[in-house]
């Protein structure tokens, strides 16, 4: 297989599932996407945002917001860009 | 390749993903505390498995007898050869039954009959759901008959069904339930324009979209759409977390957390059938969704309001400064009907704290627009229209945390509900399409719901987040309280949108609302036990359910809940009763007949039961059968004769032969029978006037005739064909009773005991196709079983005989009316109930005492009683909970429950509770003192209804009780001070005050959650006083971590201290540490053992067996798992095998190998145990024997046996309150079957919601060495055909198969 049609390849796979990785991701892009998905599949499982209310004394809509709510910003800001 | 090379390239692949992820972990471990990785990972690797069966029965290596026999020789020298004084002492003492305080010598169960029976067939347990589990996730309404009445359509995970609130009774009926087996993640439901049926959309985890409609005619959910547009699994990208409907019903939209959104076109076509166009795509990237529904437009194009959050900028600024600023948007999606794409068409910034949206009607109903809710404040927006704003009104409480917001959880269009519970009401003031204010009120307080449904005739339903739902009735609208109203036009907005006012209403009890029915919901279960406590027949569950205030200990009883209307006490013991109608078109009963051993005296039912005399029935005599016969005549059967009794008192009498008795007699409107002494018969029939003419054929049968059943008439019929007869010489024959063969026998089936009693039923079809009942022949024998015959409706031929033993006594059945359906009431030692229910027939014992003598009961009041005897009393009750096979004591407790243990000397149980992020009691008097009340000022609010005082995080409250289970009461609580918690308990003896019982309790002060941290760890000994139903502190011993498992171990305690394993002893002033090993992962959350082996259950990284090497005072940690697993619950099934939960929902059965196991044990230095590491782990590796994903978070497991007597299983109980058993299976040809069976199942019946059922049960590990009994059991649902097609490939009959199905859930319960 050539090497174009390779890349070509995973662009369209980078396009279509976000978080699909590549030959520079760096340390921080893998913890976020992974942060991501995670905290969405606690969302989703909802077994698990109980499990989670039933620690922290919360409301299940309450975990559910504030999960939702970091998954806009997981690990903190980005680190500073070395050129 | 071969099974074994197989099996250990899966090992070897096993270890190089355990190593990696090892790495990985520590990787990631510095960008994020505690997300875990496994659900996404475990995700992506998963592949299909072609046959389960391959690597499981490869796994065990057939044992050659020999080496049994030397293993059983040193087992018995081990229990020998006591070297310690210290394990001599434990092996003189009496061994006690109870779990907690093992005898300490070695014990061995390898030859557990019910696991290890043949070791070729390792391990296969087969799966069942005892009671599904009971919170809902959601909450729809629509009339999904298609009927007038409002239904409800709930989401239990994985598991929809649909409930029907009867509104005359406040009650509501679950009227069918069925399992998805998949994650059902979002429920809508939409009705085309102009169509009076509601279809239901469900989004799930599955990458489909599906829409079912329910089907009343055969009471099923019937699969209308199924369009696949993703990947399986709960997935960030992939649609299903989120559905709106156009309120229209034209078009829905499915959403995923991040970036997809897919718009289905809705419609019908020529036949009026629904069509489902292909998906428009409204994706955004970057963007995370919050909440999303459907905008009420009426018919202008459909509208889709979200609230979403873009992250693209925040993601590229170090600064941090992108993220403060970005903004939450409310974004309208126009779906152009016209042009058949989606647009974005408005959007516009709320406030950040916004986590949900409320569609306003419009259209001719209302102004159109959403409410946007938002943390303290709700925001009414839409296009071209002024944003009002009116703050949630908070409660008035001295100890409200003023930081902490309110947070709208779930509303219901005008309805909305607090955080606390909290329901406000918001009205709308609005000229033409203007809203010029909005208005909140507090309305009442409920429990915290995930749903609420407002029905039209006045009813909410509320789906509870924990604990049980309710169903109330709106009394009042709540306009004339004095609740303070807070209108949108009292306050001013700031210039960002936002609102800094706070306002208040005082929380009272209900007002408005009237609470008429109750669901029962054990979620959330934190710990079960199964136990005899009250020495009954069967062993209880005792189960701690529910959240803080409103949490409860739970006694379930296997049987029907029986609610007692009456019970009056009679003269003398009567030998039977029954009820009769005065005419055939009387709707209820209006006597009731009460037959002593020399007298019969009636009763007439009417505002009272009162005596009647002038009835016409005989009353110096004993009384065999009484029926009403024709149009309006009564017949008395007694010894000597038949009385006819006209309406007019007219009685005409048919007298038995000289000499000769009538001993038994069988009825129906229009047929008698009756039996003499010497076997035998008489035939009579109702003829066109009116008489009873006897029929000239009698027939003499072979033996005594000890009872008799006719068939039931069915409406409109005057004669039936079937006549069952049983004989003392052990045989029920079937006689016809046709005009032209009368008493002819059909057919004959011989019993294993004289048949006690017969009844005959209708029940709606279950076997044979066509026909739309199927008739039954109960016969209950005097050994105490009864046997279910299917009777056919042609020939009167006999089949598919089902078996089961009721209890001691001979077996009387009776025919009743339970839920519109025949039912058949056994009475043996205790009473049972053969009822059909969604397809499936079931037999439960009632909760009751054993009963003599029974007979349905109608009247105004109680349309489906029963009314019976026991000793001299008579009892009328009815039974309302159908399918519900436990039933439940309550017990009410103050904090959350977190586990429990039962002391075995005094039988009594200790229970530690407590609650993050609250006030204790002598926290919270403090306080109020602080703040200038006096604690009497104040009125206490229940704390019931309206939860304990939230306290910051950090905070907590705790308490140890002590429950005597005889009387179902609290004996003694002891609340912890200086705010510590207690986290695990244990039940122990120490070898240095060997005859005291202790308690031991571990807890923490000051335990923050997130991040973790406390001040100090400590145990608490507790001595037992008053017979164990009180505790006395001995002393306390700070620790450095907190104590999450405790254990009693050899006369000392094993105490699980964070990641540290530590020996305790007893000491004068404190616990004494006599050993320790430090080599545990993470935290060690589970501890059990057998002898001196130990199995450890760490939070993240799966079970490590240790063995404690007395010679040297070590503990050794010489085997652990292959993959890291989170531990929710574990149980050592046998000396080498464990079985466990995970937090993901999975079940897993992991064992030493056997050889391993003996070299261990052999090794008394402890040299082969120590080893060397072997992957950053322990020595050894343990075998997975089972993996299955159960759905739900598992809480307790337990090898127990259900049935006294029975075959060992494992029953666990999950976190969302349901309790399943994994039965062992017993031969190689029922695992093939299941097998085989469960894969036509798949075929032949895919799951509802779309999801594959293979990779549903292996979710994140496939599925090894199980077999779903829930799929098996959906065989009954099956159409005939394909029944006989799946039936065909087995090489089967369908009732065998069904007998088969049946007989394994028989075996559990």
């Amino acid at each position: 297989m050539d090497r174009a049609n390779l890349n070509s390849q995973l662009e369209h796979l980078q396009s279509k599932y976000v978080g699909t990785g590549h030959a520079d991701t760096s340390k921080y892009e893998w913890g976020v996407n992974q942060a991501r998905d995670t905290y969405a599949s606690y969302v989703g499982h909802y077994p698990m945002m109980s499990y989670f209310a039933l620690a922290e004394n919360e409301s299940i809509a309450r975990v559910k917001f504030n999960l939702t709510e970091k998954m806009v910003q997981p690990c903190g800001p980005p680190p500073e860009r070395k050129e | 390749m071969d099974g074994g090379q197989q099996q250990q390239q899966q090992q070897r692949l096993g270890v190089k993903q355990q190593q990696w992820r090892r790495q990985q972990r520590k990787a990631v471990e510095g960008v994020k505390a505690d997300a875990d990785t496994t659900t996404i990972r475990g995700s992506k690797r998963r592949k299909p498995v072609e046959d389960v069966k391959v690597d499981t029965s490869t796994t065990k290596v057939q044992e050659p007898e020999s080496r049994k026999l030397v293993e059983e020789v040193k087992v018995s020298a081990d229990t020998a050869l006591v070297r310690d004084p210290e394990r001599r002492r434990l092996v003189e003492e009496p061994e006690r039954s109870s779990t907690p305080v093992r005898s300490n010598k070695r014990r061995r169960t390898r030859s557990d009959p019910t696991f290890r029976d043949d070791p070729s067939l390792a391990m296969f347990l087969y799966n069942l759901t005892l009671q599904a589990p009971n919170a809902i996730n959601q909450a729809i309404l629509g009339n999904f008959s298609g009927t007038r009445q409002q239904e409800l359509i709930v989401s239990h995970v994985s598991r929809i069904e649909l409930l029907r609130p009867d509104t005359t009774t406040g009650k509501v009926h679950s009227i069918l339930s069925h399992d998805v087996f998949g994650v059902i993640r979002s429920l809508a439901a939409f009705r085309l324009t102009g169509a009076s049926k509601d279809y239901i959309v469900i989004g799930s985890d599955s990458g489909r979209i599906v829409i079912l409609e329910y089907n009343p005619a055969k009471n099923v959910f019937e699969k209308v759409h199924q369009e696949t547009f993703g990947k399986s699994g709960c997935r960030r990208i992939v649609p299903g977390q989120y559905l709106a409907v156009d309120p229209k019903g034209r078009a829905v939209m499915i959403g995923s957390m991040e970036k997809q959104k897919l718009v289905y076109i809705l419609n019908r076509d020529i036949a009026a059938r629904l069509t489902i166009g292909s998906p428009l795509e409204a994706h955004k990237s970057h963007t995370i969704v919050q909440y999303c529904t459907g905008v009420d437009v009426g018919f202008e194009n459909p509208i889709f309001a979200c609230l979403e959050v873009d992250y693209t900028e925040a993601d590229q600024d170090p600064t941090g400064e992108a993220f403060k600023e970005s903004e939450k948007m409310l974004t309208y999606y126009e779906l152009d009907l016209g042009l058949n794409h989606v647009v974005r068409k408005w959007s516009e910034a709320v406030d950040r704290r916004s986590n949900m949206l409320l569609a306003v009607p419009g259209g001719t109903d209302g102004p159109s627009g959403v409410l946007v809710c938002s943390e303290n404040y709700v925001t009414y927006k839409h296009i071209g229209a002024a944003t009002l704003t009116v703050p949630i009104p908070r409660r008035k409480d001295p100890l409200e945390n003023k930081e902490r917001g309110v947070l709208i959880v779930s509303g219901v269009v005008h309805k909305m509900k607090s955080e606390e519970g909290d329901l406000y009401k918001v009205t709308f003031d609005c000229t033409g399409e203007t809203v010029n204010e909005i208005k909140i009120k507090y309305f009442d307080t409920v429990s915290v719901a995930v749903g609420l449904c407002i029905l039209k005739l006045g009813f909410l339903f509320v789906a509870s987040e924990f604990g049980n739902h309710q169903f109330y009735q709106i009394g009042k609208l709540g306009d004339d309280d004095d609740s303070p109203e807070y209108s949108s036009n009292d306050f001013m907005t700031k210039d960002d949108g936002t609102l800094d006012v706070t306002v208040y209403f005082k929380p009272r009890p209900l007002e408005n609302l009237l609470l008429v029915d109750e669901l029962t919901s054990m979620s959330p279960l934190t710990d079960a036990k199964v136990l005899n406590l009250t020495d009954e027949d069967t062993p209880q569950i005792y189960a701690l359910c529910g959240r803080g205030p409103r949490s409860t200990m739970r006694i379930l009883r296997h049987g029907l809940e029986v609610t007692e209307m009456a019970v009056s006490p009679l003269p003398a013991n009567p030998t039977a009763v029954w009820t009769t109608r005065l005419t055939a078109d009387d709707l209820y009963d209006q006597y009731i007949i009460v037959s002593f051993s020399n007298a019969t005296l009636v009763l007439s039912i009417g505002e009272t039961v009162e005596e009647v005399t002038d009835t016409g029935f005989l009353a110096s005599t004993p009384t065999i059968a009484v029926q009403q016969l024709g149009q309006d005549a009564l017949l008395q059967i007694y010894p000597q004769g038949i009385r006819h009794i006209r309406a007019n008192r007219q009685v005409t009498e048919w007298r038995a032969p000289g000499g000769r008795q009538i001993v038994r007699a069988a009825t129906n409107s229009q047929q008698v029978v009756i039996a003499l002494t010497g076997g035998e018969l008489v035939y009579f029939e109702v003829d066109e006037s009116g008489n009873l003419s006897e029929s000239n054929v009698r027939r003499e049968m072979s033996g005594n005739v000890t009872c008799l059943s006719i068939q039931p008439l069915p409406v409109g019929r005057r004669r039936v064909r079937f006549l069952a007869v049983g004989c003392d010489d052990n045989t029920v024959r079937i006689l016809s009773l046709d005009a032209s063969s009368t008493l002819e026998p059909l057919s004959m089936q011989a019993l294993s005991a004289v048949p006690e009693s017969l009844v005959m039923i209708d029940m709606p079809d279950q076997i044979s196709a066509g026909s739309l009942t199927t008739l039954y022949l109960n016969i209950g024998l005097q050994n105490g079983v009864l046997l279910r015959t299917v009777l056919e409706q042609n020939t009167g031929q006999l089949s598919d005989t089902r078996t089961r033993f009721l209890g001691a006594r001979s077996v009387k059945l009776f025919e009743l009316n339970m839920a519109g359906n025949p039912a058949v009431l056994a009475l043996s030692s205790r009473p049972w109930l053969s009822y059909q229910m969604q397809s499936r027939i079931h037999l439960n014992p009632l909760s009751y005492e054993a009963l003599e003598f029974a007979a349905s009961f109608t009247s105004e009041q109680c349309p489906e009683g029963v009314v019976a005897i026991a000793g001299n009393a008579l009892k009328i009750f009815t039974i309302e909970r159908f399918g519900q096979v436990f039933n439940e004591t309550p017990i009410p407790l103050t904090y959350t429950p977190r586990r429990f243990v039962v002391n075995p000397v005094h039988k009594s149980i200790a229970i530690i509770e407590s609650d993050y992020q609250t006030y204790s009691s002598s926290e919270k008097k403090k306080k109020l003192k602080e703040l200038g009340f006096e604690a009497e000022e104040e009125e206490e609010l229940d704390p019931v209804v309206f939860g304990h005082s939230r306290s910051t995080p950090g905070k907590w409250a705790s308490l140890i009780r002590i429950i005597n289970p005889a009387t179902a009461e609290t004996a003694f609580t002891l609340e912890l001070e200086q705010n510590e918690a207690a986290f695990s308990v244990a039940i122990l003896n120490f070898a240095v005050e060997a005859g005291e019982m202790f308690l031991a309790v571990g807890t923490a002060a000051d335990v923050t959650l997130a991040p973790k941290s406390l001040s100090s760890g400590f145990i608490h000994i507790y001595k037992f006083i008053n017979d164990g139903m009180g505790l006395e502190l001995v002393h306390k011993t700070p620790v450095d971590e907190v104590p999450h498992a405790l254990l009693h171990f050899q006369g000392r305690l094993l105490a699980g201290v964070g990641k540290t394993l530590r020996i305790y002893d007893l000491g004068k002033r404190k616990l004494l540490r006599k050993c320790e090993n430090r080599s545990l992962p993470n935290c060690i959350v589970t501890l059990h053992n057998q002898g001196g082996r130990i199995v450890i259950g760490d939070v993240q990284e799966s079970v490590h067996y240790a063995s404690y090497v007395a010679a040297d005072n070590k503990l050794v940690v010489f085997a652990d798992d292959k993959a890291p697993r989170w531990i929710s619950c574990s149980a050592m099934i046998d000396y080498d095998t464990v079985a466990a939960g995970d937090k993901f929902g999975n079940f897993f059965v992991n064992r030493l190998p056997q050889k391993l196991s003996q070299e261990i044990d052999e090794d008394e230095a402890g040299s082969k145990s120590v080893g060397k590491g072997y992957l950053h782990g322990a020595a050894h590796k343990l075998d997975l024997m089972a993996h299955y994903h159960v759905g739900d978070i598992l809480t307790s497991l337990a090898k127990t046996s259900f049935v006294a007597g029975g075959r060992e299983m494992i029953l666990y109980t999950s976190f969302m309150g349901g309790i399943g058993i994994f039965i062992p299976f017993q031969t190689k040809e029922d695992i093939d079957f299941f097998q085989t069976l469960e894969m036509h199942m798949r075929n032949e019946m895919p799951p509802l919601a779309g999801r594959d059922h293979l990779s549903y049960r292996g979710y994140h590990v496939p599925v090894k060495g199980t077999v779903d009994g829930d799929m098996c059991e959906q065989y009954n649902l099956l159409s005939g055909v394909k029944k006989s097609q799946i039936a065909e490939e087995l090489d089967r009959t369908p009732a065998e198969i069904q007998k088969k199905i049946e007989d394994m859930r028989i075996r559990a319960i």
